[in-house]
């Protein structure tokens, strides 16, 4: 049981804190209908982050509740990898760093809908609909940006070396993970060719012999989160015990 | 929020065809966003029960798993509930399976356009990942001219797709096969 509650956290930890950083843009994306897709997406974010906090606070027990999970818990209690807790930059990192995170989700929950548990599989089928427009949204973007000007280009190349080294966390099991047999390493073959593909068509290339960085699963963190978590925090550490 | 929500004070007496009663209760309750179709035609209300000791049991679906609208109409049911006199509810949040736009009834679809909503086409083309996909052919709901692109996959809501009559020149929104 508590591997599948910290899985259902680890999971719920990356919906969250993405969506939270997508939501920054609001109201400074570059033309209104392009803000309006990444608070969209940022909604559906936030949105399966809330049915998982929800199940992993049943299975947690203790008087846990969705607000307690996301809004009182500290850095090193958070699962979410490190890429979802980048910052922003500029557009081109945010797309890519959308892309690279919206397939990963992608092919997890094309696998997790047909999980055993019911719960989780209700959550991924729900969930797998609105992320397939988030990858090919992200997708078309990474392809105009890359094969587009030659500034364009040059920001997605550094937004690859700003965000590569931590591609690879995504694919290391975790201790829960393991135990639950989630299968990485199927998954990374699929995000793989997938990336691939996108980026060769962007006419941009996937970096050799990158150091991964890793850590974010187990609650060691870059300096990012603790920003981020202090400011969508202090609601409801200031008004103790305000719902969603 | 509790998925399911209980309140079991018992004081009223659902009478034969209570169930219609309820259905009936519901479908005066109005999408919030789209206020011109009810929850019943957006295909949100999943199943309507009359159990023993008449425990009236609702089971509804969100559209989207963000949609800012879901929380508000699950307490303008509540409320509707209790101004009718019906006490002893649950309301069950289900998700399986997943809120499909092909549960839009035909008087929705007709609601939708009458507002100024493209409906969601009758042939499902749902978003698959593949990139630069050709776009659905969507019927301009002022002129009724298929001569009209998409401007956003993403629209005012998450439900709609922001598109362009290329005849009239409106822009509109299309509400997405999902
Ligand atoms: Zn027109």
């Amino acid at each position: 049981m508590k591997h599948l509650t910290d899985y259902i956290l680890h999971l719920a930890d990356n919906a969250l804190i993405m969506g939270q950083r997508n939501a920054e843009w609001c109201g400074h994306g570059p033309i209104l209908e392009q803000d309006i897709a990444l608070t969209n997406i940022s909604l559906d974010l936030i949105g399966q982050s809330r049915y998982l906090y929800q199940y992993a606070a049943e299975l947690a027990g203790n008087n846990a509740t969705e607000d307690s999970l996301a809004y009182l818990r500290t850095e090193r209690e958070f699962k979410n990898c490190l890429l979802t807790e980048q910052p922003n930059g500029d557009w081109g990192q945010t797309i890519l760093k959308q892309f690279l995170f919206s397939t990963y989700q992608l092919y997890l929950f094309e696998w997790l809908q047909q999980y055993q548990d019911e719960r989780l599989k209700a959550i991924a089928a729900k969930a797998l609909k609105e992320v397939t427009y988030h990858v090919r949204w992200s997708s078309e973007w990474v392809i105009r940006l890359g094969d587009g000007t030659e500034e364009s280009k040059q920001r997605m190349l550094n937004a690859i070396d700003a965000l590569w080294m931590y591609t690879g966390e995504m694919f290391i099991p975790s201790e829960s993970e393991m135990a639950l047999q989630i299968p990485l390493d199927r998954i990374y073959k699929q995000w793989d060719a997938k990336t691939k593909a996108v980026l060769n068509e962007a006419t941009l290339l996937i970096p050799e012999k990158v150091f991964m960085q890793k850590g974010g699963k187990s609650g060691v963190h870059t300096e990012y989160l603790g920003y981020i978590l202090t400011e969508m925090q202090y609601m409801q550490r200031t008004y103790p015990d305000s719902e969603w | 929020m509790k998925a399911t929500e209980q309140n079991t004070s018992n004081n009223t007496q659902p009478s034969m065809g209570a169930e219609e009663v309820v259905w009936g209760i519901l479908r005066s309750i109005n999408d919030p966003e789209i206020p011109v179709i009810s929850i019943v035609d957006l295909g949100i209300v999943r199943a309507v029960s009359v159990e023993e000791h008449h425990l009236v049991k609702i089971i509804i679906t969100p559209t989207y798993s963000g949609c800012p609208a879901h929380d508000v109409i699950k307490m303008t049911i509540q409320l509707s509930l209790l101004e009718n006199n019906i006490k002893n509810f649950s309301i069950e949040q289900r998700l399986f399976p997943a809120w499909t736009t092909d549960w839009i009834s035909d008087s929705g679809r007709q609601k939708l356009k009458a507002y100024g909503i493209a409906p969601p086409n009758h042939t499902q083309a749902v978003c698959t990942p593949e990139i630069f996909q050709k776009e659905e052919s969507v019927q301009c709901p002022h002129c009724n001219s298929f001569h009209t692109i998409m401007i956003s996959q993403f629209g005012s809501t998450a439900c709609k797709a922001l598109y362009k009559c290329e005849d009239c020149k409106e822009p509109f929104d299309y509400f997405k096969c999902h």
